[in-house]
């Protein structure tokens, strides 16, 4: 669905983390930053919560070893147990490795998924640019355009004292 | 930040500089590089298919040696792969910068070195086809048989599976927010298209970067313990059985260190011709080969530590045929192997104390290919030296290679390459954001 926004862009990231603070001090809703790379001073600029995607990789890491484990419990101890050289039929030891490795694959596996979905990233899906260049040398800096005509002139002066190359008004489905 | 006046590089000619190659044609040098390759490629197709009609009975093996040419290979291009791991996972988490750069490329030939040693246990099988008979999966046509879980060449294919899927993922994540830079500066339809299908609609929010290096962490983090156990792995296929030069618990850190050692020489010798033909010097610097070659001398030690430990061990340990097996190896048959070995992982690499020869591209090609020259006779030498004589003389023999053995080992190399220089030609092969987050601190400006 379309919204209005009101775009800054900035040639310079240090022009843009100027701005930051002065936006969000006016109260205004600061909705996203567009960057050709992550900006680390960001995070906290933006107040950016910790993603809780390593939940995701410790709950599946934990599911692929309890998979390995009864996978080869089952098969050599309850379905077909198979005298190999001696070796006791729960040869735990011997299920380490296995044990590992699907640990690793699933964590791996699930918190790709689990990243695609929460940022709703999926193949084909038509990139919504907030300004030509994001993903070159351009910082886009987009706020929810205020309704009201003086906070909306106040955020449009901030962006221009910081150096904005062009401030635009656009409809946008971010 | 970058900024032109500060006299550093713009970000938007670090795009221009990485992207254009992709964009332009290739040069002729590309063009010789890919005709070669994929000459040696057909020779691999053509062999493989030779092998698969015939039996593998067309390779050199007999009784005594059951396992050469096929077993070293695949031992080989795994090593091969683990430095990109290395420089990719573990650099990262330990924010060595200097990798940015060249964890793309490393990564890569990852993939393409793990996809060469997969052919050879599947071409080892002979019956390529039945190649799922290796996983456990129930019920099968073999009754309710189920693998042998306790067997190491059972956790090798989870151990190689597992490595290959993470790698993969891995390399494609860090190339989603590059393929949008693509997508957005690509003119053609058919380009455009294939870009933003395989971006994702990546649209640079902060929001969703902030994410995306949690989880790069996250995966590096994975992948670390990850590369340690497949090659530890791989070394068990070895050092679980009772052979006499197999049989011992050195085995999985030394093999480690033997893969990082290898890769690193594959890496360097893959930059030092990339930065050649692509016009990279710019990003690829000798700063990176200092660093490379430094690390080629630790694990090139390393090496030759434990080569000098198994020695002493035999020695030591007081059993006959462990002792047996190690006169051999430096006097039998197959000594010129064990020499040619010493010679390229012990004795080469130490020219890199040399700070003048960390920076001399000619000495460090040279160094590069001996260094898998001698890995790759280090794999010969531990598989078939230990099986041609083992405890009973009568069981001794001698293993000769085939024109069919050795086709495959060169036919494996046009595999590599052929991939290595697509990816150069159609993919981004230096991480262009990351570069971009260093500032261009990394690339000196002209």
């Amino acid at each position: 669905m379309l919204k209005t926004f009101l775009v800054a862009t900035f040639s310079d990231a240090e022009d843009l983390l100027r701005a930051v603070p002065l936006v969000r001090r006016q109260g205004l809703r600061l909705y996203d930053v567009y960057a050709p790379y992550p900006i680390e001073e960001l995070d906290e600029l933006m107040a950016i919560k910790r993603t809780r995607l390593p939940y995701v990789t410790l709950f599946a890491g934990l599911t692929g070893l309890a998979t390995a484990l009864a996978l080869q419990f089952y098969a050599n101890v309850l379905d077909w147990p198979l005298d190999v050289g001696g070796k006791p039929d729960n040869s735990t030891l011997a299920f380490i490795p296995i044990s590992f490795e699907l640990t690793v694959l699933f964590a791996g596996l699930a918190t790709v998924l689990a990243f695609f979905v929460r940022t709703r990233l999926y193949p084909g899906k038509r990139e919504e640019l907030a300004a030509p260049g994001v993903t070159d040398d351009v910082f886009a800096l987009v706020v929810r355009s205020p309704t009201n005509p003086a906070a909306r002139y106040r955020a449009i002066e901030i962006f221009a004292e910081c150096g904005a190359v062009e401030i635009a008004e656009k409809g946008l489905d971010l | 930040m970058a900024h032109p006046a500060d006299g550093q590089i713009t970000l938007h000619r670090i795009t221009d500089d990485i992207a254009r190659p992709m964009e332009a044609r290739p040069g002729k040098a590309w063009w010789i590089c890919f005709g070669v390759a994929s000459l040696f490629l057909l020779d691999f197709l053509g062999m493989a298919t030779y092998l698969v009609a015939n039996g593998i009975g067309v390779w050199g093996l007999n009784n005594s040696v059951g396992w050469a040419f096929d077993i070293t290979n695949f031992v080989f291009w795994i090593g091969i792969g683990h430095a990109g791991t290395l420089i990719s996972a573990i650099l990262l988490l330990f924010r060595q910068r200097w990798r940015n750069s060249i964890n793309r490329s490393a990564e890569a030939m990852t993939i393409f070195a793990v996809m060469c040693a997969a052919m050879f246990p599947l071409l080892h099988m002979g019956r390529p086809w039945d190649a799922f008979f290796i996983f456990p999966y129930a019920p099968n046509q073999r009754g309710p048989l189920w693998v042998n879980f306790r067997s190491p060449l059972v956790w090798d294919v989870f151990a190689i599976n597992t490595y290959l899927i993470v790698s993969l993922v891995f390399w494609y994540l860090g190339m989603i927010p590059d393929l949008a830079t693509l997508r957005d500066r690509a003119s053609g339809i058919v380009k455009k298209t294939v870009f933003r299908v395989f971006s994702l609609g990546w649209n640079g929010s902060h929001r969703t970067w902030a994410r995306y290096e949690i989880v790069c962490m996250v995966l590096a983090g994975l992948a670390t313990p990850l590369v340690l156990s497949v090659h530890s792995i791989v070394s068990m296929d070895f050092a679980t059985s009772l052979l006499p030069g197999w049989h011992t618990t050195i085995f999985p850190p030394y093999f480690v260190a033997g893969a990082i050692y290898s890769g690193f020489g594959m890496v360097l010798m893959l930059l030092i011709i990339t930065r050649q033909t692509m016009n990279l010097q710019r990003y690829i610097t000798a700063r990176h080969f200092d660093a490379m070659a430094k690390i080629l001398l630790l694990t090139g030690s390393i090496v030759g530590y434990a080569y000098a430990s198994e020695f002493w061990n035999a020695w030591y340990g007081g059993n006959l045929y462990e002792r047996f097996h190690f006169i051999n190896r430096a006097t039998g048959p197959y000594a010129w192997c064990f020499y040619l070995m010493i010679v390229c992982n012990v004795l080469v690499p130490q020219v890199f104390w040399s700070r003048r020869a960390r920076a001399s591209v000619p000495i460090l090609l040279v160094a590069s290919i001996l260094v898998n020259v001698g890995m790759w006779f280090e794999r010969f030498v531990i598989i078939v030296v230990s099986l041609h004589r083992t405890f009973l003389p009568s069981s001794w023999g001698m293993f000769y290679p085939t024109i069919v053995d050795l086709g495959i080992l060169a036919g494996s190399f046009g595999l590599f390459f052929t991939l290595f220089l697509l990816f150069i030609r159609f993919l981004p092969m230096i991480a262009m954001w990351e570069i971009k987050r260093g500032h261009g601190e990394e690339v000196p400006h002209a």
